[in-house]
């Protein structure tokens, strides 16, 4: 192992260090670049590390002890910061030089920035706790099916929270709950009950998984039929919220919502209600979030280091017992609080009618246009 | 050093130099205005004669005019009529308040005037977002506002995620655009016209239609653009208070942009928008200088 | 201007003050809110747990949430200082002289104004983006995006609020004054800082409250603008409720709104020794 070779302490101008994993295209008018190329991954060792980290991550998703914790053992400093969204993240790491080294992109993001030429291969050499992956996620997701370009960080399921004092505990773990009329009237469920999440793959997902078919159809009838289902739902949703559907659930201005399990379970935890939160049985999606390292990070070989840092057995146990997101490390597994891993909030008994939600390239553009059209 | 002396010729060298001066005292904020402004500007206008490619970037070649026609569809015409709707409704009712409110104001001592402009500001040096969840509690079922209304009679409200809570949280967020400036013309007012229209023998409701707000105009048309504007391309309050019920301009653009990774399309609608607003702005202005 | 001139009867002065209390009502309802929750016991803000300074004490714990403060106030402060002088000299050319290509000037500076944050965002990230690497192409120097680039987007959009506050102040505004400074010899300068500037000060006062404002709120084109090390409270605060820990938030923004206050006191405190002094 090397000390930081490049001693720059301050924050923001630290972008001039060496690396090889090609920053020479940061340029943003080749934005269009389909199929961005390979490209090689970073020539690094294990544990070694070319100057300070700029991780650039979702808000409160990493434990600043664990930031430290590698700070210190590296001698390099560590800045974060945030952002809200993948959509947010992906044109600023795609448009170039914008300095980070470490992102953290959810799923069908990964392939659009694989196929933009975002991501740089990683070099699995330097990251020899890969090893610790659960088999599924270590031989390659949908989105980079090869594995090549990241390594899971944490996932979740998306799906519905309900509050049981109104439906009653028998509550069945259906869409229908949204999308069927009668059903939620069975269950005392009225007015403006519902929010779902204001994101058109996921809310034209759960309407198309309702209707039995693949939450990635490419087919335009299956999604008009998706719309018109969203659209007749309208009287029911009381507000299209990626944000505070959680709170929204345990303030009482909603009795259903669509979210994603981790917030959930965190909610939950405080609230004085009887809640539940489950994927429906029709299916519902699974998401990861994925550690990846932009194609121009000024220091590839950190990131590398780090990654393998988060790969670690405690490590990775203690981000899930930090955020309740699960982990996708085996060998975390024995650390990790009983508790949580016990949840199936957290753990899902079964995965198999869990779907990812993926890039539809050019239909992309149909989502949005059907989720505009159904909330009018 | 200008001479007093006024013959033709110093005249003439008095007319160029002010409008050398002129030209000189805004020359940093045109050059500022023309690198970081016009030119990324210019930038957003030639995307949105691009392509989207498949993975969502932008191709620059074979320029075409496909963006522009999405706006002919129907459900750009509906958004676009309720986002207006919204904000003339926003820009109104800031009108209403803000005009006693900035009179009041402009007729307090110096430092009581101050002290309280300065009070109306820092309710907004907290923070956008914090401010709109303050709202979207204060609205709530079984929020303070709803157990007022009850209180006193008026039963039970559910304002939140109407458009009745839009046009709320707009007016609450642009209330100061509006107050700044009018504030600013009202303070500088001749009251002395005032006086004089009163010795005439006007009642006050005629002095403040001829006197008072003609002299007063500047104010108002300042005020009302910043609140208009700002309230028709608005999407965070929309979404907070309205519940991302109804698309709004200001979402579908950001749905355009982020969500769809639609680029041309959101520089698309974003250029007709702003050439519109220019266009309406600068006659809106002339028209006010006018009938001063 | 004598006070009583300005003085207004009965029921319209009633109706005034009344109007006056209203809207600082309005001001304040959420504020009042935001700072009771922030002594709330209790993850959810309307949900009272029982009186808590724990959440003062995470914002004293928390470096992220100090360094997006710092980085704010920072940003708001060059941001407003510059937009102010380049607004105010902007406003006086317009209003006060002829020269040519105003027209042009006029519409670039509204157009700040007129254009949706997300697409100055957009703009701002693909200038800044090639603008650097044309730099580090051309001249070989290397700079990245940061503080400074969020300063300058801030600064980009402040001058145009900034220079329609003050000319809705000048415009109008009679030149007599300063016509008369100057058949006395005043320098220009002198003319401006003891006439003109007394006399527009409101209009600079307000816009330069708008550009601060402005500059503390604006969440999207800082996102796209911003470097590793440089995001702001607004940012950070945009993430944050997305993971639902706001109570901390409240905290924040009540430590800004006392100092602030604080801020204000001290200013107005200091006017007045001086004005005690000059009298």
């Amino acid at each position: 192992m090397f000390a930081a070779a490049c001693g720059g302490s301050t924050s923001t101008e630290t972008t001039n260090a060496s690396n090889d994993g090609g920053s020479e295209d940061a340029g943003s008018d080749d934005a269009g670049s389909d199929g961005g190329d390979a490209g090689s991954a970073a020539d690094c060792e294990a544990g070694e590390t070319d100057g300070p980290l700029a991780i650039y991550n979702w808000t409160e998703y990493m434990d600043p002890d664990l930031k430290d914790a590698f700070a210190s053992e590296f001698g390099v400093e560590v800045t974060e910061d945030n952002y809200d969204s993948n959509e947010a993240m992906q044109p600023i790491v795609s448009a170039g030089g914008s300095g980070f080294d470490f992102i953290v992109p959810s799923d069908y993001m990964v392939s659009i920035m694989i196929d933009s030429g975002d991501l740089q291969p990683l070099n699995k050499d330097a990251i020899p706790n890969i090893g610790n992956l659960l088999p599924e996620f270590a031989s390659g997701l949908p989105f980079d099916p090869t594995a090549t370009y990241t390594a899971p960080y944490q996932w979740g399921t998306t799906g519905l929270g309900v509050d049981l004092d109104v439906t009653g505990e028998d509550v069945p773990q259906s869409w229908g709950l949204i999308f069927d009329p009668d059903l939620a009237a069975e269950y005392n469920l009225a007015g403006s009950y519902a929010t779902l999440l204001n994101d058109p793959r996921e809310t034209m997902g759960a309407a198309l998984k309702y209707l039995g078919y693949s939450l990635n159809t490419t087919s335009d009838a299956e999604l008009d039929e998706a719309k018109k289902l969203v659209q007749d739902a309208a009287d029911r949703v009381a507000a299209y919220d990626s944000d505070q559907y959680d709170e929204l659930l345990v303030t009482g201005d909603s009795q259903v919502a669509h979210g994603y399990s981790g917030n959930f379970i965190v909610q939950f935890d405080g609230a004085e209600g009887n809640y539940s939160y489950f994927v429906p049985d029709e299916g519902g999606t699974r998401w990861v979030d994925n550690m990846a390292i932009p194609k121009d990070a000024p220091h590839p070989c950190t990131a590398h280091t780090f990654i393998n840092f988060l790969l670690d057995a405690e490590r990775g146990a203690q981000l899930t017992n930090w955020n309740f997101y699960a982990s996708p490390n085996a060998a975390s597994e024995e650390f990790i609080d009983p508790e949580v891993l016990e949840d199936p909030i957290v753990y899902p008994t079964d995965t198999s009618k869990l779907e990812f939600i993926s890039d539809t390239g050019d239909f992309e553009i149909n989502f949005s246009d059907a989720f505009i059209e159904a909330k009018g | 050093m200008t001479t007093v002396l006024a013959t033709p010729e110093l005249e003439a060298t008095n007319e160029r130099q002010k409008r050398r001066r002129g030209f000189f005292l805004a020359l940093p904020a045109y050059i500022y205005l023309s690198l970081f402004f016009a030119l990324p500007l210019l930038i957003v206008v030639v995307y949105s004669f691009a392509t989207r490619t498949r993975s969502g970037g932008t191709a620059l070649e074979e320029w075409n005019l496909e963006s522009y026609r999405k706006l002919g569809e129907p459900i750009v015409t509906d958004i676009l009529l309720r986002s207006l709707t919204l904000a003339i409704i926003t820009t109104v009712i800031c009108l209403v308040l803000a005009y006693p409110f900035s009179y009041f104001l402009a007729t307090r001592r110096e430092l009581t005037r101050n002290i309280m402009l300065v009070f109306v500001m820092i309710p907004f040096w907290s923070n956008f977002l914090v401010r709109n969840y303050a709202w979207r509690v204060l609205l709530g079922n079984d929020g303070p506002v709803s157990q007022l209304t009850e209180g006193i009679g008026l039963g039970e409200t559910t304002i939140l995620f109407t458009p009745t809570a839009i046009v709320l949280g707009l007016v609450y967020g642009f209330l100061p655009f509006m107050i700044l400036p009018m504030y600013a013309a009202i303070e500088r007012m001749d009251w002395s016209l005032l006086e004089a229209s009163r010795d005439l023998g006007a009642s006050g409701f005629q002095t403040f239609r001829k006197v008072t707000f003609p002299l007063s105009l500047p104010g108002v048309i300042a005020g009302s653009i910043l609140v208009f504007i700002p309230s028709l391309g608005a999407y965070v309050t929309p979404q907070i208070l309205g519940g991302g019920k109804k698309t709004m301009l200001g979402s579908y653009i950001v749905t355009q942009f982020l969500t769809a990774r639609n680029w041309p399309v959101g520089a698309a609608v974003s250029t007709v928008l702003m050439f519109v607003m220019l266009m309406a702005t600068l006659i809106y202005f002339r028209k006010g200088g006018r009938t001063l | 201007m004598s006070t009583t001139q300005k003085e207004l009867r009965g029921a319209s002065r009633w109706a005034l003050s009344l109007n006056a209390v209203l809207v600082y009502a309005f001001f304040y309802a959420p504020i009042a809110l935001l700072v009771l929750y922030s002594f709330s016991d209790d993850d959810l803000v309307g949900r009272w747990g029982g009186f808590t300074l724990d959440w003062y004490r995470a914002f004293g714990q928390n470096d992220e949430v100090q360094n997006a403060l710092g980085v704010s106030v920072r940003v708001a402060i060059i941001s407003t200082l510059i937009s102010v002088v380049l607004g105010t000299m902007a406003a006086l050319a317009l209003e006060r002289f002829r020269f040519r290509g105003q027209r042009v000037f006029d519409a670039l500076l509204y157009l700040p104004v007129i254009v949706p944050d997300v697409t100055m965002a957009v703009m701002m990230l693909l200038f800044f983006t090639q603008g650097i690497s044309l730099l580090d192409s051309i001249f070989g120097i290397q700079l990245s995006k940061g503080i400074a680039t969020v300063a300058l987007s801030h600064i980009a959009f402040s001058i145009s609020f900034v220079s329609i506050v003050v000319r809705a102040r000048l415009s109008g505004m009679n030149e007599k004054l300063e016509e008369a400074a100057q058949d006395l010899y005043a320098s220009k300068w002198q003319t401006f800082r003891h006439i003109t500037l007394p006399l527009i000060a409101p209009g600079v006062i307000g816009g330069g409250l708008l550009a601060l404002t402005l500059s503390l709120d604006d969440v999207v084109i800082t996102q796209f603008v911003a470097g590793p090390g440089s995001t702001t409270l607004p940012v950070y605060v945009f993430g944050l409720i997305r993971r639902g820990v706001s109570p901390l938030i409240n905290a924040v923004s009540v430590v800004m709104l006392a100092a602030s206050i604080l801020l204000v006191l001290l200013s107005s405190l200091a006017q007045r020794a001086r004005g005690g002094q000059a009298t």
